[in-house]
């Protein structure tokens, strides 16, 4: 027991030493509380006020695109919009019912708004509206104490000068979906727009630019009290287009007569385009400002496709736009040479087949440049059976048929090359001689998109070089266009001997396209009519002599044209396309006359692109 | 020593049992818990829910069973001190084996209704076991090194499983409410230095072993105002709150640190700054004496002890909880790093709250049945 005692001896001492610690550590904490309330509360104080650095994103500002003259076809203009944050707010409904008391604000934007703020991130800030007045802004701006969580700020609003105009080209730009957010944070700023169509797409990454940032002290309302940092967003690029805009705008007003149309001008040499235009498109400013869904569904609903920049997506058979081709192969193939001459009675008969030229009494004796003149189905017909489908499609790969181009727009379609290898790796058949005979005319499986006809043009007209077509002059300061094609094995005599034939189609008193030809001197165009058929023609429809005007308007000819000028120093080519317009020489070649009439008064290939605002005015 | 197994006091009636709760500790004890739903219906900007109500219900589930553990005979707390440490050391090894992963650490026993953390059962069951040990040594057998041994490895056990976890803090603290069993139990003072000696020789090299996250409490620490939206954010605005709170404090449900969520944790960790921001130099001076109060109440009873098994399961027990009061208040006002310690009876969370009111209940079941003796079995 006694060694119990000194143990209990012992314990009281240590439980003093235990309980004088813990009071002396208790001393230090209640010491330190005062220190930090008393000495230190003034500055805490004035820290709590004002407390917290808000570090926020700058949004950057879109690059903007304009024509090779610096003519803006894409700018940004000052958009006023309320924002609100989820976590400011606590109750957002409530404050957005405070905000629809002062300005007009729909029950279905407060709900797409709430549902909106459900979804992000609750420290992010939501557009509730945008295109605010000023005084919307300063009306909401006076109320702020009793609306908890919005706030007003000045974003960017993309506009298009040009809008409908330029709408296949530029394209528009839209609110990001889920699909594409990628590791770009500045695609999660509020009502941030992304590239959706056209040079907006094709180019977002460069038309962005990067967003910056603002460290700022907030107060505890969450107000701005002063910025402490401040890291400037990086602007967009800038595009430089190689389009024309004046000379688009009259090419789209000019399509505008027909129901459902698209023509490409470019550069015979360099590929460059300067009017790319489809008929009818879609005001790209309200795409930006909010496209009602009626408006949405009518586009949609439309048969002439005005989403659809028909230039570079719409694929058609090529009719008799084919023929030089067929001609170049069969110069290069040796089975036809400047004396060939074949016998039209109105048909060729192959076999047990009877093909019809499109003049039922025929033309009588053509050779090579009557067989363009006159567009006469008969020569090709029966020479296209000697040369061989292989080398007729190897020869309209050449000249650009077939497959994409690598335009630098979106959804450009690659058109089809028929030959046998397609048909029994597609069809699992084997290719008919008949299907030669049909795709000589350029009928049958044949397709190519108004981008790939005037390529092609290019290509006989410019002395056999590859071009391909771009719409990028430059991006910021930097260069985009390529030059130095390469040259094409292809003969002088040739294209000259093609040139000479497409020539006499417009020029000659006996072409198809002789109404339409270009009278003022010096500027004459060469071209080639087509007409494609979309319904086969019966034996029935033959014998009732149904004619295409009596048809319905989805099953009419599509009308083509393909021309270049001047005849003698070819530097424009031009390619037309009519949906169901009837025959070419009637209803395309006068737009395409139209067109190579004023490319050729405007002259943009006499001036160097505008490159971009470092070089100032426009050269 | 020996003495016979059924003295007059074992047969207590439950009436007496009752008679001899500590009525003024409970007092405390509920004032204590008061502050917390207070703090928690704040936090929450003037709401029970989701915090108050639920702490609420756990506080009045936990007294209850505060209540039985100090009405159930000490000597069967006595009895029970090994299987409670083995049970411990068990379910430290569970959670290592399978146990859910947590922030970032493997911590707690998911049960279905309460996820149970066995590092909390650990710390009152090291209390108990050294208490046991230690119940019938005598001042010669705390002199000989090899007597400590056992002792020692009953700290170093789980101090090691936990660490292994892992959490620094929680291995800290048994750590240091075991060496205090050993002072309170009249181990040599030379010990102590010799310890100390090695603690600080060891640092650099436990360093080494630290978790990026616990190296950068450590340096957040030592320079908060370095990084203010970084690591030091927690303690910068810890820091302003409290200031802010001045001596009068901005009142209750108007701290504005706390609403605007500049706080962190408010709810946890955090809660003592929210108090003193709303209540300011007094309000936090209050809770410190409340502590104190309670610390003196638990050191009384330690004192007022027959047996010594009593003596250090008291002491060790409101070392224990001065030790979390001391770690969470010091860490808030940023006089020691960041550890992820609760206040007890305050913080929002269950297994603080039943383990603070489960030593309480052992405290008061030494007080009721002072008299009971102890026998070695």
């Amino acid at each position: 027991m006694k060694q119990n005692a000194d143990t209990v001896k012992v314990f009281s001492r240590r439980a003093f030493v235990i309980g004088g610690l813990q009071a002396s550590l208790l001393a230090v904490l209640g010491g330190r509380l005062a220190y930090l309330q008393v000495s230190q509360g003034q500055r805490y104080k004035m820290m709590a006020d004002k407390n917290r650095i808000s570090i926020k994103m700058i949004a950057p500002s879109r690059g903007e695109i304009v024509d090779r003259f610096g003519v803006p076809l894409a700018v940004n203009n000052q958009n006023f919009r309320a924002l609100i944050v989820t976590e400011q707010a606590k109750d957002v409904e409530k404050s957005l019912r405070e905000l629809q008391k002062i300005i007009d604000l729909s029950d279905k934007q407060i709900e797409k708004t709430i549902k909106e703020s459900k979804k992000r991130p609750k420290f992010t800030p939501i557009e509730v509206k945008d295109d605010l007045s000023w005084e919307d802004v300063a009306r909401i701006e006076v109320n702020l104490p009793d609306l908890p969580g919005i706030s007003t700020d000045v974003g960017e609003r993309r506009t298009y000068p040009f809008g409908e105009s330029t709408a296949h080209i530029v394209g528009y730009v839209g609110a990001v979906n889920e699909k594409e957010i990628d590791k770009d944070p500045v695609l999660s700023l509020p009502g941030f727009k992304i590239g959706k169509t056209g040079i907006e797409k094709s180019f977002d990454k460069e038309l962005r630019g990067t967003a910056g940032a603002s460290e700022a002290e907030v107060n505890v309302i969450g107000r701005e009290v002063r910025e402490l940092n401040r890291i400037e967003s990086g602007q967009g690029k800038r595009i430089t287009l190689t389009i024309d805009g004046e000379l688009q705008r009259f090419a789209q007003d000019r399509l505008a007569e027909q129901r459902s149309v698209s023509a490409v001008v470019m550069d015979a040499h360099t590929g460059a385009v300067y009017a790319l235009a489809s008929y009818p498109a879609f005001n790209p400013n309200e795409f930006t400002s909010g496209l009602s869904v009626e408006t949405w569904q009518e586009l949609l609903a439309d048969a002439a496709h005005p989403l659809t920049n028909k230039a570079i997506s719409g694929q058609y058979p090529p009719a008799s736009t084919f023929k030089m081709i067929v001609l170049m192969a069969g110069l290069k193939s040796g089975h036809i040479n400047a004396n060939t001459t074949v016998y039209c009675p109105g048909h060729y008969t192959f076999g047990t087949d009877r093909f019809h030229c499109w003049k039922k009494s025929g033309h009588g004796w053509v050779n090579y440049i009557t067989a363009l003149a006159y567009s006469c189905d008969t020569f090709f017909y029966e020479l296209s059976t000697e040369i061989g489908i292989e080398n007729i499609a190897a020869m309209a790969r050449e000249m650009g048929l077939g497959e994409r181009l690598g335009f630098d727009l979106p959804n450009e379609s690659a058109g089809l090359v028929a030959d046998p290898a397609w048909k029994f790796a597609n069809r699992g058949q084997k290719w008919q001689p008949g299907e030669t005979i049909v795709s000589s005319i350029g009928q049958g499986s044949m397709q190519a998109t108004p981008l790939q006809l005037a390529v092609m043009t290019a290509r006989l007209v410019n002395g056999g070089y590859a071009v391909k077509p771009w719409v990028s002059g430059y991006v910021g300061d930097v260069p985009h266009q390529k030059e130095d094609w390469p040259k094409l094995d292809l003969n002088a005599s040739h294209l000259a001997m093609v040139k000479k034939g497409m020539d006499t189609v417009v020029n000659s008193n006996k072409g198809t396209a002789y109404g339409s030809r270009i009278q003022e001197p010096g500027m004459e165009m060469g071209g080639k009519t087509g007409t494609a058929q979309v319904k086969r023609i019966t034996k029935a429809d033959r014998v009732a002599g149904i004619k295409n005007e009596d048809l319905v308007w989805q099953h009419r000819h599509h009308a083509l044209f393909v021309g270049y000028a001047p005849v003698d120093n070819p530097r424009y080519v031009v390619s037309v396309v009519v949906e169901h317009g009837g025959g070419g020489s009637a209803a395309a070649a006068p737009i395409a006359r139209d067109l190579m009439l004023e490319v050729q008064k405007r002259d943009p290939a006499n001036t160097s692109i505008f490159a971009g605002q470092t070089k100032g005015k426009p050269a | 020593m020996i003495s016979s197994a059924n003295s007059f006091h074992s047969e207590m009636t439950f009436f007496q049992k009752v008679q001899g709760l500590n009525w003024g500790l409970m007092v405390l004890i509920i004032a204590t818990a008061c502050v917390g739903f207070a703090c928690l219906y704040s936090a929450a900007g003037g709401s029970m829910s989701p915090w108050a109500s639920k702490q609420l219900m756990r506080f009045i589930v936990g007294f209850v069973g505060m209540l039985i553990i100090a009405l159930i005979d000490i000597r069967w707390w006595y009895k029970l001190s090994w299987l409670f440490f083995f049970g411990g050391m068990a379910l430290l090894i569970i959670v290592e084996v399978m146990g859910h992963v947590g922030m970032g650490a493997q911590r707690w026993i998911n049960l279905g209704v309460i996820q149970l953390q066995p590092s909390e059962i650990m710390k009152i069951a090291v209390v108990m076991a050294l208490a046991r040990y230690f119940h019938s040594a005598t001042i010669e057998d705390m002199r000989r090194l090899k007597f400590l041994i056992i002792p020692a490895i009953v700290i170093a056990a789980p101090v090691s499983l936990v660490l292994l976890q892992p959490d620094l803090g929680t291995s800290l603290m048994i750590i240091m409410a075991g060496t205090s069993m050993f002072f309170m139990a009249g181990a040599s003072i030379w010990i102590f230095i010799a310890g100390a000696v090695i603690v600080c020789a060891s640092v650099p090299i436990a360093w080494q072993f630290l978790h990026d996250y616990q190296k950068a409490r450590v340096m957040t620490f030592l320079d908060p105002e370095s990084d203010p939206l970084g690591a030091g954010y927690h303690i910068m605005q810890s820091k302003i709150a409290l200031g802010s709170g001045g001596v009068e404090g901005k009142g209750f449900l108007q701290g504005t640190q706390s609403n605007l969520n500049f706080l962190p944790e408010k709810q946890t960790d955090f809660i003592f700054t929210l108090w003193a921001e709303e209540w300011g130099l007094w309000g936090g001076l209050g809770l410190l004496v409340l502590f104190w109060m309670i610390f003196l109440y638990g050191t009384w009873i330690a004192l007022r002890a027959r047996q010594n098994y009593s003596r250090f399961l008291v002491l060790g027990l409101i070392v224990n909880f001065s030790l979390y009061v001391f770690i969470n208040i010091a860490m808030v006002m940023g006089l020691i790093p960041v550890v992820g310690a609760p206040l007890p009876l305050i913080s929002y969370g269950g297994t603080s709250m039943l383990a603070a009111l489960a030593s309480f209940g052992l405290i008061m079941s030494a007080s009721i049945h002072r008299d009971s003796k102890v026998t070695r079995v």
